[in-house]
C-alpha cells in the first residue's frame, strides 16, 4: 500500500521552527519574566526574593480599584455593544449590499490606526470640536461648553472610540463567515415556516455564525481590555484604565515600581483570561436558553426595530469615524480657527513644511519598520501555506490556535518581560527588537488574511502545472503567486496597517530611541498644538490608506487584460 | 508506450475503497474509458494515476507506464498529461504563454520555442491568438488550447476527466474527434473517465463500467 508522498518536509520543519522560536518562545518567555517580576524576582533591579509585596504595593496604589472597574466596564461594554451592533447590521443589510461594496466601505476604517482614530475623535468630540461648533448657534454657546466629552471619568469616549474601530472589523468577520453559509436558503426556509426575518437570524443563522467568529470576538475582547494608545488619548486619566496605569508604573523613573507594574501585568492577563471564561460560560447558557426557545417555537416577537436601531447606530459610528479622520487633515492644514467657525479662518501648509521638526524622521522609521515586518510576515505566511499544500493536508487545530496566540495575550502582559530578555541579549532599543516585537502582531493578521484566498485557489491549476512537468517551486512562483497577487498584496496592506498602528511594542522595545508616527502622535496628543498633531495623525492614517490603494491598483494594472483574475470573473 | 493498471483502488484512511479494483491495459493510441455516475471517485482515480492524490487517501494495486512503476514518482516527473472538464488555462498568462508553460524543455531557444507554440496554435485553429486573454476564448477554443498545452509537454500518457461534458452537443463531437485523432497520431495511451455513454462509444479502446456488477470483482 502506498500513500501520497509527504513532500516539503524540510519546508514545513523550517516554518515550524521559525514560528516556535520567533513567535511562541518570546511570548512564553516574556510572560515568564513578567510573572517572576510580579512575585518579586527581578535581578536587574536587585530584587531576588520571592514575595507578595509587589501585589500588595499594586493594590495600595490610589485608584487601583477604580482602574479595574473602568477596564472591565469599557472592555466588556465596548465588545458586547460592538458584537450586538455588527450582528444587527448584518441581519438588516445582508443581501442588500455585495461583499465587494461592503469591503470597500469598511476598508478605510480597518486601515486607520487606533491612535489616529482616537486623536481624530478627540478633535471631533472635544468641546471645541466640530460637533460642538455645529451645535453652538442652536444652543447659543458663545464659547466652548465646559463639558468633559473626552477623557470623561466614566470612559464613555474610550468605549465609543473602541467601537468605531471594532464594529467595522466585526462586520467584515461576520460577512466572511456568512459567505460560507447557505443564508438565503435558511432565511427562506425559516420565513416560510412563519418566522420573521429578525427571528430567523437569531434562531437559525447566528448559532451557525458564532463558531466561525468566536476567535475574532476573543481578539476584540482581549484588545479592548488591554488597549493602551486609545485609552491614553480618549480614556479617563485620574485614575486611568489598568493598562495605562501599568504603563505609567513601567515608565516611572523609580525602577522599583517595575515590580508592582509586573504584578499588574499579571492581573491584566488574568482579567483577559477571566473574560474568556465569561464568554465560554455565556455560550453555554446561551445554548441552553436558545434550545428551550427554539423548541417553544414562538414566532411572535419581532426583532425588526432592533435591527434598524443597530443599523442606525452603526451608521452614526461610521460617520463619526469618517469625520474624525477628516478633522485630522483639516487641523493639519489650519493656521487659525476661531470659535465657532465650521472651517478654519486661515489655512496654511506651515505644519507640513517642516519635516525636520520631527515628522520626517518618524515617517522614515515607520516606513522601514512597516516594510521589514510585512516582508518577513508575508514570506513566513507563504512558506507556511505552501508547506501545507505540499503535505496536501489542512491545518490542525493547534496550528490555528498558534496563529491567534499573540492576539489573545494582552500585550502589556508579556512585552515588559520580553524587553527584559532583549535587554539581556543586547537587542533592546534597536531595530531588530522592534521589528521582532511588531512581527508578533503583524504575522497573525497577514496569515489570517491570506489563508482563505490561498485555499480558495482552484487546485486544478496547480495540478495542471504539475502534470505539465512543473516542479513544486515552479508551481509556486509561476502559477500560485501570480494568480494570488491580489490577496497577497491585500495581506501586505493589512500587515503595513498593523505595523504602523503598533504603539506598545515600539515604545517598549525601541526604548524610546525609535520614534514612529504612532509613538510620536500619542506623545504629542496631550500637547496643545493641534496642527502638528494633525500632521502626525494624517500621515499615520495615510500610510495604510496608500498601502490599500496600491494593493487595489497594482493588480488592476498588471492584470488589466486578464478577465479571469478580476473579482467575479470566471476562470 | 502502454499504461497498465493492476487491481488499482483508492480508499480514504480507515474507509472502504471508493470503487472496485480496476485492472486495465491501454495500448498506444487507445483511449480506455471508465464509466460511472458522479461521486463514485472517478476523478480520484485520475488523481492517483497523475500523482495528485490528497493526503489521507491510500492507493493499492500497481500502475505501470512503459514498464515503469508510477507510484514513487512525483506528479511532475510522471509525464502524464491531465485534461479537465473546464480547460483550466492559467488565468494570469496569455493563451500562447499557457502553451509555452507546457512546452517541453527540450525545445531550446526563444525563436524555436515561439515557433513551436505558434505551430500548435495553428493546429488547434487558434492562429493569431498568442496574446489573447484565455478568459475571452470560447469553450471549444479553450479546450483545444488546453489539449495543445498538454501535448506540448510531450506526455507519455493522457488522462481525460470528463473533458467534453461542458460543451454543447455539436461542439462535443468535433472536439472528441480532434482529441482522439491527436492521441492516435501521437501513439500514446489515454484513460478517460466520464458519465456520458457517447464518450465511451466513440473512444477507440476498452470500456469499464463501474456500475456493472460483472466489473465489481
Amino acid at each position: 500500500m502506498t500513500t501520497a508522498p509527504a513532500e516539503g518536509r524540510l519546508l514545513r520543519a523550517a516554518v515550524l521552527a521559525t514560528v516556535a522560536l520567533g513567535l511562541v518562545l518570546p511570548i512564553a518567555a516574556g510572560l515568564w519574566q513578567t510573572a517572576r517580576a510580579g512575585v518579586g524576582v527581578l535581578p536587574a533591579v536587585g530584587a531576588t526574593e520571592m514575595s507578595l509585596a509587589p501585589i500588595r504595593q499594586l493594590v495600595e496604589i490610589p485608584g487601583f480599584g477604580t482602574a479595574l472597574r473602568l477596564t472591565l466596564v469599557t472592555g466588556l461594554g465596548a465588545t458586547a455593544l460592538s458584537v450586538a451592533l455588527a450582528v444587527g447590521v448584518c441581519a438588516a443589510m445582508h443581501g442588500r449590499m455585495t461583499p465587494r461594496a461592503s469591503g470597500r466601505l469598511l476598508t478605510p476604517f480597518l486601515a486607520a490606526p487606533h491612535a489616529a482614530m482616537a486623536i481624530g475623535l478627540a478633535f471631533l468630540l472635544s468641546p471645541s470640536g466640530w460637533i460642538a461648533r455645529a451645535l453652538a448657534p442652536l444652543a447659543g454657546w458663545d464659547r466652548p461648553p465646559m463639558v468633559a466629552t473626552v477623557n470623561d471619568p466614566a470612559g464613555l469616549a474610550l468605549m465609543f472610540g473602541l467601537m468605531v474601530k471594532e464594529v467595522p472589523f466585526l462586520l467584515l468577520v461576520i460577512l466572511s463567515a456568512l459567505s460560507q453559509l447557505p443564508v438565503r436558503q435558511h432565511l427562506a426556509a425559516g420565513r416560510s415556516l412563519g418566522y420573521g426575518r429578525g427571528l430567523v437570524w437569531i434562531k437559525v443563522i447566528m448559532p451557525q455564525v458564532w463558531p466561525l467568529i468566536r476567535l475574532p470576538v476573543m481578539v476584540v475582547l482581549a484588545y479592548s481590555l488591554s488597549v493602551v494608545d486609545m485609552a491614553l488619548i480618549l480614556g479617563p486619566s485620574t485614575p486611568p484604565t489598568l493598562a495605562v496605569l501599568l504603563l505609567r508604573l513601567f515608565s516611572d523613573p523609580d525602577i522599583g515600581l517595575m515590580l508592582p507594574a509586573s504584578a499588574g501585568a499579571l492581573v491584566q492577563a488574568l482579567l483577559v483570561l477571566g473574560a474568556f471564561a465569561l464568554l465560554w460560560g455565556l455560550e453555554r447558557v446561551g445554548r441552553a436558553i436558545g434550545r428551550w426557545w427554539v423548541r417553544r417555537g414562538g414566532r411572535g416577537l419581532s426583532a425588526e426595530p432592533g435591527l434598524w436601531l443597530a443599523s442606525g447606530l452603526s451608521a452614526v459610528l461610521l460617520a463619526t469615524g469618517a469625520l474624525a479622520m477628516l478633522s485630522l487633515l483639516v487641523w493639519s492644514l489650519t493656521w487659525r480657527w476661531s470659535w465657532p467657525g465650521l472651517l478654519p479662518d486661515t489655512w496654511s501648509l506651515q505644519a507640513w513644511s517642516t519635516p525636520g521638526s520631527g515628522w520626517g524622521a518618524a515617517l522614515g522609521h515607520t516606513l522601514i519598520l512597516a516594510a521589514t515586518t510585512t516582508l518577513i510576515s508575508i514570506t513566513l505566511a507563504i512558506a507556511w501555506l505552501e508547506g501545507e499544500d505540499r503535505a496536501r493536508r489542512g491545518r490542525a487545530g493547534w496550528a490555528k490556535a498558534l496563529i491567534y496566540l499573540p492576539l489573545l495575550v494582552p500585550q502589556i502582559g508579556f512585552l515588559f518581560g520580553l524587553n527584559v530578555l532583549f535587554l539581556r541579549m543586547g537587542l533592546s532599543g534597536g531595530y531588530i527588537a522592534v521589528v521582532w516585537a511588531q512581527a508578533l502582531f503583524v504575522f497573525p493578521y497577514v496569515m489570517i488574511a491570506l489563508s482563505d484566498p490561498w485555499r480558495a485557489l482552484d487546485p486544478r491549476l496547480v495540478r495542471a502545472a504539475g502534470s505539465l512537468g512543473a516542479g513544486p517551486w515552479r508551481r509556486l512562483f509561476t502559477v500560485k503567486l501570480p494568480v494570488l497577487l491580489t490577496p497577497i498584496l491585500t495581506a501586505a496592506a493589512i500587515g503595513i496597517a498593523v505595523s504602523v498602528a503598533q504603539y506598545l511594542p515600539t515604545l517598549f522595545m525601541g526604548a524610546g530611541r525609535i520614534a514612529t508616527l504612532t509613538t510620536e502622535a500619542v506623545t504629542l496628543s496631550s500637547s496643545s498644538d493641534r496642527r502638528v498633531i494633525g500632521v502626525y495623525g494624517t500621515l499615520q492614517a495615510g500610510l495604510p490608506f496608500a498601502a490599500y490603494a496600491a494593493a487595489f491598483l497594482i493588480p488592476a494594472l498588471l492584470h488589466r487584460n486578464r478577465q479571469g483574475l478580476q473579482a467575479g470573473g470566471a476562470s | 508506450m502502454t499504461l497498465e493498471l493492476h487491481a488499482v483502488a483508492v480508499a480514504p484512511k480507515a474507509g472502504a475503497p471508493l470503487f472496485p479494483p480496476i485492472t486495465l491495459t491501454v495500448r498506444p493510441g487507445e483511449v480506455a474509458t471508465v464509466m460511472g455516475p458522479s461521486g463514485i471517485g472517478k476523478s480520484t482515480l485520475l488523481d492517483a494515476v497523475a500523482g495528485h492524490l490528497a493526503h489521507g487517501f491510500a492507493l493499492t494495486g500497481s500502475m505501470r507506464l512503459d514498464d515503469q512503476d508510477l507510484a514513487p514518482l512525483p506528479a511532475e516527473a510522471r509525464r502524464v498529461g491531465l485534461m479537465f472538464q473546464d480547460a483550466v488555462l492559467f488565468p494570469h498568462l496569455s493563451v500562447g504563454d499557457n502553451l509555452a508553460f507546457g512546452l517541453a524543455r527540450t525545445v531550446r531557444g526563444r525563436a524555436a520555442r515561439r515557433a513551436a507554440v505558434e505551430a500548435a496554435l495553428a493546429r488547434a485553429g487558434l492562429s493569431g491568438l498568442y496574446d489573447r486573454d484565455p478568459a475571452t476564448l470560447s469553450g471549444g477554443q479553450r479546450s483545444r488550447a488546453a489539449l495543445m498545452r498538454t501535448l506540448l509537454a510531450e506526455p507519455r500518457a493522457l488522462l481525460l476527466d470528463e473533458p467534453f461534458s461542458k460543451l454543447d452537443a455539436a461542439l462535443r463531437d468535433d472536439l472528441r474527434t480532434f482529441t482522439f485523432d491527436h492521441i492516435q497520431s501521437r501513439g500514446i495511451p489515454a484513460l478517460m473517465v466520464t458519465h456520458d455513454p457517447a464518450d465511451g462509444n466513440a473512444a477507440p479502446g476498452p470500456v469499464i463500467d463501474l456500475t456493472q456488477p460483472e466489473n465489481r470483482s
